[in-house]
């Protein structure tokens, strides 16, 4: 099995005429993904590459074909309200790939969200891909290989580095989750860890952090509290100068410089195998499921 | 994006804060008319995008025009944080009874707008936070229906007990709330929010920090950057859409992806070596970034040798290498340069490389031991 994405996946592509939403619809349909509708405003009822149709709104996209999965690439400004509208259209995977999404946009998307009780995945993420069933985002196919590992990452090509490494080493992934790096995401790290430990297929889960933030430390207590299964994980930012993304204020609230030493540390205490280098993951890994 | 005080004074004012009057000079001679203008003790104060302006000599009071010509000038030739000061902004001293803290920002972990409110104010309010955490309310506010009144009552009666001063600071921090969403913040604060000996409440200090992601839809808060108080490297690294940060080590980095810029940081300290920077050339990127990026590196007299590692998804790396074959032919390069490249069109990126004497690497940690071994031996690539 795998998490959130199967072969039972409907997609629609919110943004699927413009150029990076066209771009990865046609990769998504290569990979196998079932896509099945398109939404652009004011191009309903043309077709996109003479297959899949496009609607005016995600609403009569879900009633004609569907649709039970979105993945957003609408330009930033507008991503806030493209999400409200998945939400409200009955869709119950939203996976919003776009970057630079304003983050009071996303205080008020997440309640809206929550109150109707699906899952966000995003924004600024790569999505995420169950290798050989469906890829949904922009993770490239061809780095993953279909097994029993499932991992879940806050950044984008570190996690191609770190799947890319596991499939040359002959380990196979259930799914490949990027929850992505904005301060404010629908999904987070126990989500997709709590997901995993339900998922009979996959053994072991790789977690990929960075600094900031306590989204880490949160995970490593779950992991030690809710898991039976191995986890190992790798923390980017070992090095970073402290104080120049988040700023002092979010340390205040959360009590919490949120450095890799951190991190790491609350990995080591709680039983989550740590990777020095990216590539330690996969020694690590073979190790856990010996 | 950081602003000024004055120009977060200048937001707040138009919300109805109550700030008393300053203006801003450039030379001390400005100084001095302004100071004239207000007439009794004026305040001199460094504008520059650095915590600590006091401790660091950047905050004076002058008794006289005179004395603010003088100070202006002293505190114009500072630098603070290795920024130098171009602007003074010059306000009349206020009398102080008590100093209290109120700011806002975002907080992750209940993904809304917090507000924090502490009676100590006047210092830093990460040491608040640390040695008497009791003297700090946080209160997370609802963006869907926004700071109520009651919650701003339970807030100002937190810093005070005259009725009237509760009053006059739920009303300030209804309008601090209303600046910040209305302006796209990031973190909106009054340190300190002093009362006076006859019971008026004042910001005497205004700081603003502005998300970046609003700047598209806001062109007038947009307007409001001081390119020159920020590091020349970095205005340029932003203006070629690069996401750039300086450090002190001699291994030139340039990668795409932030996640993967700090891990090849990483891996560059794990061999031995010392990163001189974070540069990420983000998603999908064309030629002339690559071409910008090389320029930024090699601009940095501390650069030893420099590494390329690019994952292509997005990215194609027959764009990265066409950039540095473009930018290696306009200006040839001082330092050895390693270049580690796999993913999107890796084979047309390989034989562009190949036909201008170059090569590349696949494997991440064979690069990132030569590119440190390179920087630290001087040996010839």
């Amino acid at each position: 099995m795998s998490v959130f994405i199967d072969k039972n996946t409907r997609l629609v592509v919110q943004g699927i005429t413009g150029r990076d939403g066209s771009f990865h619809a046609r990769q998504m349909k290569e990979y196998g993904t079932q896509v099945v509708a398109g939404v652009t405003p004011g191009k309903g009822g043309q077709k996109f590459e003479s297959t899949v149709p496009i609607f005016n709104t995600v609403a009569q996209a879900v009633k004609e074909t569907g649709a039970n999965t979105s993945v957003i690439y609408v330009p930033p400004m507008f991503a806030a309200d493209a999400m409200m509208e998945a939400a409200d259209a009955g869709i119950s995977f939203i996976v919003a790939i776009t970057e630079g999404v304003p983050v009071l946009d996303m205080t008020r998307v997440f309640p809206f969200v929550k109150e109707r009780k699906l899952r966000l995945l995003g924004p600024n993420c790569p999505g995420l891909i169950s290798p050989g069933k469906s890829n949904v985002g922009i993770i490239p196919g061809r780095i993953c290989k279909a097994g029993n590992v499932g991992l879940v990452s806050r950044s984008g090509t570190l996690t191609y580095e770190v799947v890319y490494q596991m499939t040359r080493a002959n380990i196979g992934q259930t799914t490949c989750v990027g929850i992505g790096g904005d301060p404010i995401n629908g999904t987070n790290f126990i989500d997709c860890l709590a997901a995993f430990q339900s998922d009979p297929d996959t053994e072991a889960v790789v977690m990929i952090g960075e600094i900031g933030g306590t989204d880490e430390q949160d995970a490593a207590r779950f992991v030690k509290e809710k898991m039976n299964k191995p986890v190992v994980g790798f923390i980017a930012g070992q090095t970073a100068p402290p104080g120049r993304r988040m700023g002092h204020a979010g340390a205040i609230i959360s009590g919490s410089a949120g450095t890799a030493a951190e991190k790491m540390q609350a990995f080591e205490e709680n039983g989550v195998g740590v990777a020095k280098r990216p590539r330690d993951v996969v020694d690590l890994l073979k190790r856990a499921m010996r | 994006m950081n602003i000024h005080e004055y120009q977060a004074k200048e937001i707040f004012r138009k919300y109805g804060i109550p700030i008393p009057p300053g203006d801003v000079a450039a030379t001390p001679e400005e100084a001095e008319v302004i100071a004239r203008k207000f007439g009794g003790t004026v305040v001199v104060k460094a504008q520059v995008h650095a915590g600590g302006r006091g401790k660091a000599g950047g905050v004076k009071l002058a008794r006289t025009p005179e004395e603010a010509s003088s100070l202006a000038r002293q505190i114009l030739q500072l630098k603070i944080k290795g920024l130098p000061v171009q602007k003074v902004l010059i306000t009349p001293a206020a009398e102080i009874a008590t100093e209290a803290y109120a700011g806002i920002i975002v907080d992750r972990a209940s993904k809304r707008p917090v507000f924090i409110v502490s009676p100590a104010g006047g210092i830093d309010i990460e040491e608040v936070a640390a040695k008497t955490p009791e003297k700090l309310l946080r209160h997370p506010i609802d963006p869907r229906y926004g700071l109520q009144p009651y919650e701003a009552m339970q807030l100002a009666f937190f810093l005070y007990s005259d009725f009237k001063q509760v009053r006059a600071t739920a009303r300030i921090l209804t309008q601090l709330y209303k600046a910040f969403i209305e302006n796209g913040g990031s973190l909106a604060e009054i340190n300190p929010l002093v009362t006076t000996p006859n019971g008026e409440v004042l910001a005497l200090d205004a700081k603003m920090v502005i998300d970046d992601n609003e700047l598209d839809r806001r062109p007038d808060i947009a307007a409001l950057r001081d390119e020159s108080a920020e590091a020349p490297s970095e205005v340029e690294a932003r203006e070629a859409s690069l996401t750039f940060i300086k450090l002190d080590g001699n291994v030139g980095c340039i990668v795409n992806g932030a996640g993967l810029a700090m891990a090849t940081m990483d891996l560059v300290k794990y061999y031995g070596g010392e990163p001189a920077n974070f540069l990420d050339i983000g998603g999908s990127s064309n030629p002339e970034k690559v071409v910008a990026a090389l320029k930024i590196i090699t601009g940095d007299p501390n650069v030893k040798a420099i590494l390329f590692n690019i994952f292509g998804g997005i990215t194609r790396t027959d764009d990265v290498a066409n950039g540095i074959v473009t930018a290696t032919q306009q200006n040839p390069l001082k330092v050895p340069l390693v270049i580690r490249l796999t993913g999107t069109n890796e084979e047309i990126a390989l034989k562009i490389l190949d036909e201008h004497g170059m090569s590349a690497m696949t494997d991440m940690d064979e690069a990132v031991q030569k590119a440190v071994a390179l920087a630290t031996g001087g040996k010839a690539a």
